[in-house]
């Protein structure tokens, strides 16, 4: 066979395709795709020795001991309503400050660059920064509160207000990401409709509610499902503003806490691969459950 | 409702223009005027077109009207209420844009009562003007579909099905047949007609075709460069050009321009010594020309006939069918003829022409030139 012949040849069976796939299918594959098969299949392991590899016994122990384990529960429980709170209020407060930016106020870019810059800041540099203001003492935010005559909270030590702080800390954190977005969605739709809306009588209210809403839409299923996902995966700013801790009386407890103290804590790492494995499956189920919500109302 | 305009301009504010060579201050800030000084009455009822090339300030005049641009001075009354402060939103209009603007995410029949939905009609006037509205434009079968899937035509239907459903007082439509072709647009545009003078609507509709100006409109506005040539039917528009402009914009083949000149009465052509035009069928756009000035002839006033006054070698020719165009040659000018085809013309034949109307205009013109009122 001719060398030409050999180029044809893998042209047509797609092969010329792989080829160029195979260096970052290559880097996935290695370290995305196995670890993932991995950590699944160490979920069932009962027996076995971590260092070389061997299994001796095989099971759903791992499970059977999650679903026992208070602090599972506790996790799920806490990541749950961290989801349910976080994840609305943060599409709802970027698509208002997207909305705002999207009227032609002054100062424009530099609002957006504002909000963009958690986004790209580090978690744990934020996160440092946050419970320093935080702190009881010598905190920026209980000396603004002083200030209006408010006496000291303790953000850090009481659970009460673990959930709050966490649920804002996640609505700024992604709110340039998603305002971006947004606006990238606001700037898509044409102001023809507007200007048809005005004429059919419809306020401002109302033009926000029946023209930009639905025609946002494919945005709005984007960035949920992306926000969803990420508020699931709650972890960095947990364990660097508790120090190590997962908030005062677990109150700050989430699921990939729980899975990071069971492996470097305790080092028990099947039970680690089992509890991955149930987020995974969590978040599957959640995303799947917004695909068919949205996809419903299409019809 | 009766509109009126007065005095509006609008003004678009600093476009900066790029420093040229030479200039030495900092780049300079001009603001483009898009319409100057306008005032016109539209009567109830009435349909008025405003006409002009693309960039004359037609679309402006309308968006003004509409209420989603404001004068940069001026006042616009529907009827005597001045309209200044009242938002698109409260101004009662029905408006047909260029590319419809239908809502994408509803459906035929949710786009219709958009409107009603607005102004919180209760649920059985809704249903009983969207149908009524569906089965005066042919829209029954289409009411579930969504615009994506209507052609041009019928989507046009939709737009006018939404804007007449609340049935306001002022219709207005910017370049609506723009996307259709050649014989759908005439089709809809006696629709629309029809209809209009069936609900006796005041209605502006702005386009930059003459043909489609010409065909359905009470009035011609007839805008250039924001400001107003003529505002007259097109009748009178079309035989009594008020200037250069409009005698040159109106018409198809266009009118033929002669420099010429003008005394007592009398006008010769420069440099065609053998034609003597007869003073009477002269009509001056003004009294006061004087010497030098511009003779317009339209190619169908020009008619072969023996001795003639005016003879010409043809040059080329066209032929259309029931009629026939013919390039002229006289001296050292071309001019265009539509001729009736019951000659056989023949390239470099000398014909006998005479005129049957005659338009003259100063060469130059004051800006505005005569903008009269018919």
């Amino acid at each position: 066979m001719k060398p030409n012949c050999l180029i044809v040849w893998a042209r047509n069976n797609g092969i010329k395709a792989w080829l160029y796939l195979l260096p970052a299918l290559l880097v996935l594959g290695v370290f995305q795709i196995y670890p993932i098969i991995k950590s699944f299949l160490m979920g069932f392991y009962t027996q076995f020795d971590y260092l070389t590899d061997t299994v001796y016994e095989w099971g759903l122990g791992n499970f059977i001991n999650l679903l026992h384990d208070a602090d599972f529960a506790l996790a799920i429980k806490n990541t749950c309503i961290l989801v349910l709170c976080a994840a609305p209020l943060s599409i709802l407060v970027s698509l208002l400050f997207a909305a705002l930016l999207n009227t032609n106020i002054r100062f424009r870019r530099f609002f957006q660059s504002v909000y963009f810059l958690p986004f790209v800041t580090s978690m744990v540099a934020v996160s440092v920064v946050w419970a320093w203001m935080l702190n009881k003492d010598f905190g920026l935010v209980n000396a603004i509160l002083k200030v209006f005559g408010i006496s000291k909270v303790a953000w850090l030590t009481n659970p009460k207000m673990t959930m709050p702080i966490l649920v804002v800390l996640a609505v700024w954190k992604g709110l340039g990401y998603r305002v971006i977005i947004f606006l990238a969605g606001l700037q898509g739709i044409d102001a023809r409709y507007y200007a048809a809306a005005r004429l059919d009588g419809a306020g401002s209210l109302r033009r926000f509610w029946y023209i930009t809403i639905p025609m946002l839409k494919p945005t709005l299923v984007f960035l949920s499902i992306t926000t969803v996902i990420d508020v699931f995966k709650t972890f960095d700013e947990v364990n660097v503003m508790y120090a190590n801790d997962p908030g005062p009386l677990k109150s700050g407890l989430t699921i990939v806490f729980y899975i990071f103290t069971k492996f470097y804590r305790h080092w028990e790492f099947a039970s680690a691969a089992a509890a991955a494995f149930v987020l995974f499956l969590i978040i599957f189920l959640v995303t799947l459950i917004q695909f068919a919500l949205t996809r419903r109302r299409e019809d | 409702m009766n509109i009126r305009l007065e005095h509006i301009t609008k003004e678009f504010k600093a476009i900066s223009i790029p420093r040229s060579k030479g200039d030495t201050g900092e780049s300079r800030q001009k603001n483009v005027v898009a319409v100057k000084d306008l005032s016109l009455e539209i009567a109830e009822g009435e349909l008025v077109c405003l006409l002009g090339p693309s960039g004359c300030g037609k679309s402006t005049t309308l968006s003004m009207v509409a209420g989603l641009e404001r004068p940069t001075s001026g006042e616009i009354y529907f009827g005597d209420t001045p309209m200044t402060g009242i938002e698109a939103e409260g101004r009662d209009i029905g408006m047909v844009f260029q590319n419809y603007a239908l809502y994408p995410h509803m459906t035929v029949r949710e786009n219709i009562m958009f409107p009603l939905k607005m102004r919180r009609a209760s649920r059985d006037e809704r249903n009983e003007r969207v149908e009524a509205m569906a089965s005066m434009l042919q829209l029954k079968e289409l009411l579930r579909r969504k615009p994506g899937q209507l052609s041009g035509g019928q989507q046009q239907r939709v737009a006018i099905a939404r804007a007449l459903v609340k049935q306001p007082q002022i219709l207005l439509l910017d370049e609506p047949f723009s996307n259709l072709d050649a014989r759908l647009r005439i089709e809809l545009r006696e629709d629309i007609r029809a209809l209009q003078k069936r609900l006796g609507i005041t209605t502006i509709f702005v386009t930059h075709d003459q043909e489609e100006a010409m065909s359905i409109s009470d009035r011609i506005l007839l805008l250039n460069a924001g400001v107003l040539q003529q505002y007259a039917t097109p009748q009178e528009m079309y035989r009594h050009p008020a200037n250069r402009f409009t005698a040159g914009f109106l018409g198809n083949p266009p009118i033929n321009f002669l420099p010429c000149w003008y005394e007592n009465g009398r006008v010769k052509v420069l440099d065609v010594p053998d034609w003597t035009l007869p003073s009477d069928l002269i009509q001056p756009s003004s009294q006061n020309i004087r010497g030098e000035a511009l003779l317009g002839i339209r190619p169908e006033d020009l008619v072969v006939q023996a001795p003639g006054c005016c003879p010409a070698r043809v040059a080329a020719m066209q032929p259309l069918g029931k009629e026939v165009y013919l390039k002229l040659e006289a001296g050292p000018y071309t001019l265009t003829a539509c001729l009736s085809w019951d000659h056989d013309y023949q390239v470099g034949d000398l014909l006998p022409l005479s005129v049957k109307r005659l338009h003259l205009f100063p060469l130059e013109e004051a800006e505005g030139g005569g903008a009269g009122e018919a």
